[in-house]
C-alpha cells in the first residue's frame, strides 16, 4: 500500500511537471514531447487505479497516433517561434490569478466540503480473475452499442472532414480522365466538312 | 337531396378553379365548355329542386354540413337551408347565370381575358349560391363578401382602363360602408340571440325585440330596431340603395354580361333577398320597416329621374335597375316580402334580358355605347329589337308581361300598407312608386326609341357593318324573353297569394297586406282586364307617349327644355352632386386627415422619434458595446473561463 | 491511502494548469489545441476515479467515448490548422480577427 502511494506521488509529480512544461515551453516541439510525457504518466496512474484497458488505449491511441499527428503538424508547419511567443508575460499574471482562484475552489470543494471519510478510502480492489477489458467490452457492446456506433460514425466523419479540408487540386496535374475517355464519340473527334473542289490558285 | 345541393354549389366552383388555374392549358373552348356545363348542371338541378318544392311537396331542409369552430357556445357552421325562398332564388340565379355564360361566348369572343372571365362568372355563381343557400349568418356573410369580391374583380375586368379601376375601387369602398353596417348587424344578432343559426335566431326574435340597447348614453333603442337597421345598411350597400347607390352606375365599366348577371339580376338583389330572409326579425320593428320603405321610395323615384338624362345605353339600364331595386325595397318596407321577391324574380329575367340586348346592340355598334349615335337599328337587328321590346314592356309593366304582375301588385301592396302611425311615410312611399311608373316608362322608351327607331345617326363606317349578332347572343335573349313575357301569368297567384313561401317568410297579422289583398284577388286574367282602370296603366302610357313625343315626333323639344331649365338639368346630369359630395367631401376630407397622420403622425412621430429614434439609440449603444468584441478567439475563450470561475465561486462561496 | 480525493485533486490541478495554458499561450493555435487535450485528460481522470470509487464500469465507457471524440477533434482541428497555415502562412491567433463586426 505504501509502495502504491509512493508511486502515485511520484507519477503525479512527473505529470504536473510535464503539464507545466507543455504550458510554458517556448518551442512547440518541446511542448508536444512534454504532452507525450503527460499522457504516459496518466496511463501509469490509470494502471495504478486498475483501469488497464483505458491506460493501454491511451498509450496506443494518444501517444501512438494523436501525438504523432501533432508532431507531424508542428514539424510540417514552419512556425516562427520567436514572433509568436513574444508578449507571453502580459497576460500571465491574470492567467495565474484565475487559475489559482479555481484551484483553491476545487481543492476546497474536494477536501473540505465532502464526506472525507468515505472518499479517503482506497478504491475497492477487483476480485480475483477480473478482467477490465472483458468487463468494459461486455458493457460497451450491449448497453452502449448505439453510442458505440455513433462514435464510429464520428470517427468516419473526422476522417472525411480532415481529408476534405486538406485536399487540394493542383493545377497542371497530368492524369487520365477515364470516364471522359470512355464517353468520347467519333463525332467529337472528327468533323467531316463537305466543300466544293477549288481551283488551283 | 344533400348530394344535389352539393353538386349545385360545387360544380361552378370546380369549373371556376379549373378555368381559372388551368385556363391556358385547356384553352378558350375548354374554358367555356367546362364552365357552361357546370353551371348548366347546376341550373338543371336547381330547377329539379324547385320542381320538387312546387309539385313534389318536398319539405324545407335545414342541413348543417360542417362545424367550422365553436367558441364560447357560438357555433360557426357551414350549412344549407333550402326552403321555397331559397329554391326560387337558386333557380333564378342559376338560370340567368347559365344564359349569361352562353351569351359571353359571343360577347367576349375577341377578349384576351376570356378564360379568366369564365372563371370569374362561375366563381360568382358559386358565391351567390352559397349566399342564398346559407342557413346561418356567417355563411351569409361569406357569400356576401365573395360576391362583392367577384363583382370587384369583374368591374375591373379591363384593368388597363383608368375608369374601370376607378369604378371597381369605388364599388369596393362603397360596399365596405354597407358591409360595415352588415357585420355590426350580425354582431348585434350574436350579442342578443347568442347564435348565428337562422332557425335559432328567429326562434329568439321576440326575446331580441324585448331588449333595449343604449347607443348613446340616455337614449335607449329597441335592440331589434338597431339590429334590423344595421342589417339593412348592409343591404343598402349591396343592393345600391340611396345614398350608397353611387357605385352601381359606375360598375357599368365592366363587360356587359356581368352587368346583366351581377349588377342587375342577382348580386344586387342579395340585399332584397337578405331582408326577405330576415322577415321574422324585420316584422318586429316598425321603425326599421319605416326606414326601409323611405330609403326604397327615395331610390325608386329619384334614381329613375336620373335615367332620363343619361346617354350611355348601359347607364340608362343601370339607373332603371337602381329604381327597380328601390321598388323591391319599398315592398319590403311594406311587409310585402313575397311581392318584393316576386318582383326580384321577374326583374332578374327582364333586366338581364335588357342588359343582354343592350350588349347585343353594343356588339353590333362595335362597342359604341352612346345612344345619341344610334337609331333605326330595328331593321338591322330584328331579334334584338323584339326581345328588347319585350324586356322594355315588362319593365314598364305593360299588362300581361312579367313586370306588370309584379309591379302592379307591388304598388297595390304599398297602397294597402298604411297602418296607423305611418301616415306621412305611407304617402311618400305610395306617391314615389306611383310617379316612378311614369318615369320608368319615360326613360325606358326614350332609350328604346333612340336606339331602335328614328333616324340613323351612326357614322357610315359603323353602319356598313351593322348586322344581327350571332346565335350565342340571340339564343339567350330569346330564352330570357320567354320567362320575361309569361312568367307572371303562371307564378303570380302561387307566389303572392297561394302561400307559396310557407314558413320561409313571416308576416305579422298587422302587416299582412298581401293577405288583405288576397280577398280581392280574382285571378291573373282579372288583373289584366282591370289594368286599364288603374292609374298605373295610364301613368305608364303617359310615359311612353311623352317619350314618343319628345324623342321621335319632336326631337327638338328636349334640347329646348334642357336650355330652359339648366339648373334642373345639371342637377340630374351631375346625379344630384352625390359623387361630388363623396369624392370632394368625404374622400378629400379622409385624404387630408390621412396626409396629416402620414406626415406628422407616421413620418415625424412614429418613424422619426419612435422607430428611428430607437434604432439610433441602440446603434449608439451598440457602437460602445462592440469595442468588447475584439474578434480574437482567445478573448471569447477567456471570457468563458472567467464566467465559469465566477459561477463556480458563487456555487462554492456565496450560496 | 490513495483514494478518490487524491485523483480528483490531481485532475483539478491538471485542469487549472491547462486553463492557465490557454490564457498564456493565446497566440499559438497549436498550443491551444494541446491545452484542450490536457483539459480532456483531466476530465478523463475524474471519470476513472469516480468509476473506480463507485464500482461502476460505465464511467470507463465514457472515457472511451471521450477519447474517440477527442481524437476526431484533434484530427479535424489539425486539418483546419494546416489549411489555415496554407492560406495565411501563419497560425498566429492575433491575425485571426475576422469575427470582429
Amino acid at each position: 500500500m505504501l509502495f502504491q502511494a509512493i508511486l502515485f506521488y511520484l507519477f503525479s509529480a512527473v505529470l504536473i511537471g510535464a503539464a507545466l512544461g507543455v504550458v510554458f515551453s517556448r518551442n512547440p516541439v518541446h511542448a508536444v514531447m512534454f504532452l507525450v510525457l503527460t499522457f504516459f504518466q496518466s496511463a501509469m496512474l490509470w494502471l495504478l487505479a486498475e483501469a488497464e484497458f483505458l491506460a493501454i488505449v491511451l498509450v496506443l491511441v494518444y501517444v501512438g497516433a494523436v501525438m504523432v499527428l501533432f508532431l507531424f503538424v508542428v514539424m510540417m508547419l514552419d512556425i516562427n517561434v520567436e514572433s509568436i511567443q513574444r508578449g507571453l508575460t502580459r497576460y500571465a499574471p491574470l492567467a495565474i490569478g484565475v487559475a489559482l482562484i479555481m484551484a483553491i475552489e476545487l481543492v476546497q470543494l474536494i477536501w473540505m466540503r465532502s464526506q472525507a471519510d468515505a472518499m479517503a478510502t482506497a478504491f475497492a480492489p477487483y476480485p480475483e480473475g477480473y478482467s477490465n477489458t472483458k468487463a468494459l467490452g461486455s458493457v460497451l457492446y450491449t448497453e452502449h452499442v448505439y453510442a458505440f456506433e455513433i462514435a464510429a460514425v464520428i470517427l468516419l466523419l473526422a476522417i472525411v472532414a480532415a481529408i476534405t479540408l486538406t485536399m487540394r487540386k493542383r493545377p497542371g496535374l497530368k492524369a487520365q480522365n477515364i470516364s471522359a475517355q470512355v464517353a468520347v464519340r467519333a463525332k467529337d473527334r472528327i468533323r467531316v466538312v463537305k466543300m466544293d473542289a477549288e481551283k488551283k490558285q | 337531396m344533400l348530394n344535389y345541393y352539393l353538386i349545385i354549389v360545387l360544380a361552378p366552383l370546380a369549373a371556376a378553379i379549373v378555368a381559372g388555374l388551368f385556363g391556358k392549358q385547356i384553352g378558350r373552348a375548354g374554358s367555356h365548355w367546362i364552365t357552361i356545363l357546370a353551371v348548366g348542371l347546376s341550373c338543371a338541378l336547381s330547377m329539379l329542386v324547385l320542381r320538387n318544392m312546387l309539385w313534389g311537396g318536398a319539405p324545407s331542409e335545414n342541413i348543417s354540413l360542417y362545424t367550422w369552430a365553436v367558441t364560447d357556445g357560438l357555433r360557426m357552421e357551414v350549412g344549407f337551408l333550402v326552403d321555397r325562398l331559397t329554391a326560387l332564388m337558386m333557380a333564378v340565379v342559376t338560370f340567368v347565370s347559365f344564359m349569361v355564360h352562353i351569351y359571353t361566348v359571343g360577347y367576349m369572343r375577341d377578349d384576351p381575358g376570356y378564360e379568366r372571365f369564365f372563371s370569374f362568372i362561375s366563381l360568382f355563381t358559386f358565391s351567390m349560391l352559397m349566399l342564398v343557400m346559407s342557413n346561418n349568418f356567417l355563411q351569409l356573410f361569406f357569400g356576401w363578401e365573395a360576391v362583392g369580391l367577384v363583382s370587384y374583380l369583374l368591374i375591373g375586368f379591363w384593368f388597363k382602363r383608368e375608369s374601370a379601376i376607378f369604378a371597381n375601387f369605388k364599388a369596393f369602398l362603397v360596399n365596405r360602408v354597407g358591409d360595415f353596417g352588415f357585420i355590426l348587424g350580425i354582431s348585434g344578432v350574436v350579442m342578443f340571440a347568442g347564435s348565428l343559426d337562422y332557425a335559432e335566431v328567429f326562434a329568439s326574435a321576440d326575446q331580441i325585440a324585448g331588449q333595449n340597447i343604449e347607443l348613446f348614453p340616455g337614449s335607449p333603442w329597441n335592440a331589434m330596431t338597431v339590429v334590423c337597421i344595421l342589417l339593412f345598411i348592409g343591404a343598402m350597400g349591396k343592393s345600391a340603395q340611396a345614398p350608397l347607390h353611387v357605385w352601381l352606375p359606375d360598375s357599368m365599366e365592366g363587360p356587359t354580361p356581368i352587368s346583366a348577371l351581377i349588377h342587375a339580376a342577382t348580386m344586387v338583389t342579395a340585399g332584397i333577398f337578405m331582408v326577405a330572409r330576415m322577415s321574422p326579425l324585420f316584422e318586429l320593428s316598425e321603425t326599421a320597416l319605416a326606414v326601409v320603405i323611405i330609403i326604397g321610395a327615395i331610390t325608386a323615384f329619384f334614381m329613375g329621374l336620373l335615367g332620363i338624362v343619361q346617354n350611355d345605353i348601359k347607364r340608362v339600364v343601370a339607373y332603371s335597375t337602381l329604381s327597380q331595386l328601390g321598388y323591391m325595397t319599398v315592398a319590403l318596407g311594406a311587409s310585402a316580402y313575397s311581392a318584393a321577391i316576386f318582383h326580384l324574380m321577374t326583374h332578374a329575367f327582364f333586366k338581364a334580358l335588357l342588359f343582354l340586348a343592350a350588349g347585343s346592340v353594343i356588339i353590333a355598334m362595335h362597342h359604341e355605347q352612346d345612344i345619341r349615335k344610334m337609331g333605326g337599328l330595328k331593321k338591322y337587328m330584328p331579334i334584338t329589337y323584339w326581345t328588347a321590346l319585350i324586356g322594355s314592356l315588362a319593365l314598364i309593366g305593360f299588362p300581361g308581361s312579367g313586370g306588370f304582375f309584379s309591379k302592379d301588385l307591388l304598388i297595390e301592396a304599398v297602397h294597402e300598407s298604411h297602418w296607423e302611425g305611418q301616415g306621412a311615410i305611407y304617402w311618400i312611399a305610395y306617391l314615389s312608386v306611383l310617379l316612378g311608373v311614369f318615369v320608368t316608362a319615360l326613360y325606358t322608351f326614350r332609350m328604346f326609341f333612340l336606339v331602335f327607331h328614328g333616324e340613323e345617326r351612326m357614322d357610315a363606317e359603323t353602319k356598313s357593318h351593322l348586322h344581327e349578332t350571332p346565335w350565342v347572343v340571340t339564343v339567350p335573349l330569346i330564352l330570357l324573353a320567354i320567362p320575361s313575357a309569361v312568367i307572371g301569368w303562371y307564378a303570380v297567384e302561387a307566389v303572392l297569394f297561394g302561400g307559396y313561401f310557407g314558413d320561409a317568410i313571416e308576416v305579422t297579422q298587422r302587416h299582412d297586406v298581401l293577405g288583405r289583398m288576397a280577398a280581392d284577388w280574382h285571378g291573373s286574367k282579372g288583373l289584366v282586364t282591370h289594368a286599364i282602370q288603374t292609374p298605373i296603366f295610364w301613368l305608364a302610357a303617359a310615359g311612353v307617349f311623352t317619350a314618343w313625343l319628345l324623342y321621335l315626333k319632336r326631337p327638338d323639344i328636349p334640347a329646348t327644355i334642357q336650355s330652359k331649365v339648366t339648373g334642373l338639368y345639371n342637377l340630374l346630369d351631375r346625379k344630384y352632386y352625390m359623387d361630388d359630395l363623396y369624392i370632394k367631401g368625404f374622400a378629400a376630407w379622409g385624404r387630408s386627415i390621412g396626409n396629416l397622420l402620414w406626415k406628422k403622425g407616421d413620418e415625424l412621430i412614429i418613424d422619426g422619434v419612435i422607430v428611428n429614434g430607437t434604432a439610433n439609440s441602440i446603434g449608439k449603444l451598440a457602437g460602445v458595446m462592440r469595442q468588447i468584441q475584439t474578434g480574437y478567439l482567445y478573448t471569447y475563450a477567456f471570457a468563458m473561463i472567467i464566467g465559469l470561475t465566477m459561477l463556480l465561486s458563487w456555487l462554492i462561496w456565496f450560496r | 491511502m490513495i483514494g478518490l480525493q487524491h485523483y480528483l485533486t490531481l485532475s483539478a490541478m491538471l485542469f487549472v494548469l491547462s486553463i492557465a495554458g490557454i490564457v498564456i499561450n493565446r497566440r499559438n493555435l497549436i498550443l491551444l489545441l494541446m491545452c484542450i487535450e490536457l483539459m480532456l485528460l483531466a476530465v478523463n481522470f475524474n471519470f476513472i476515479a469516480f468509476s473506480r470509487h463507485l464500482g461502476d464500469d460505465t464511467g470507463q465507457v465514457f472515457v472511451f467515448f471521450i477519447l474517440t471524440v477527442a481524437a476526431a477533434e484533434a484530427a479535424i482541428g489539425l486539418a483546419i490548422l494546416v489549411v489555415l497555415f496554407r492560406n495565411r502562412r501563419s497560425i498566429n491567433v492575433q491575425e485571426l480577427n475576422t469575427m470582429k463586426g
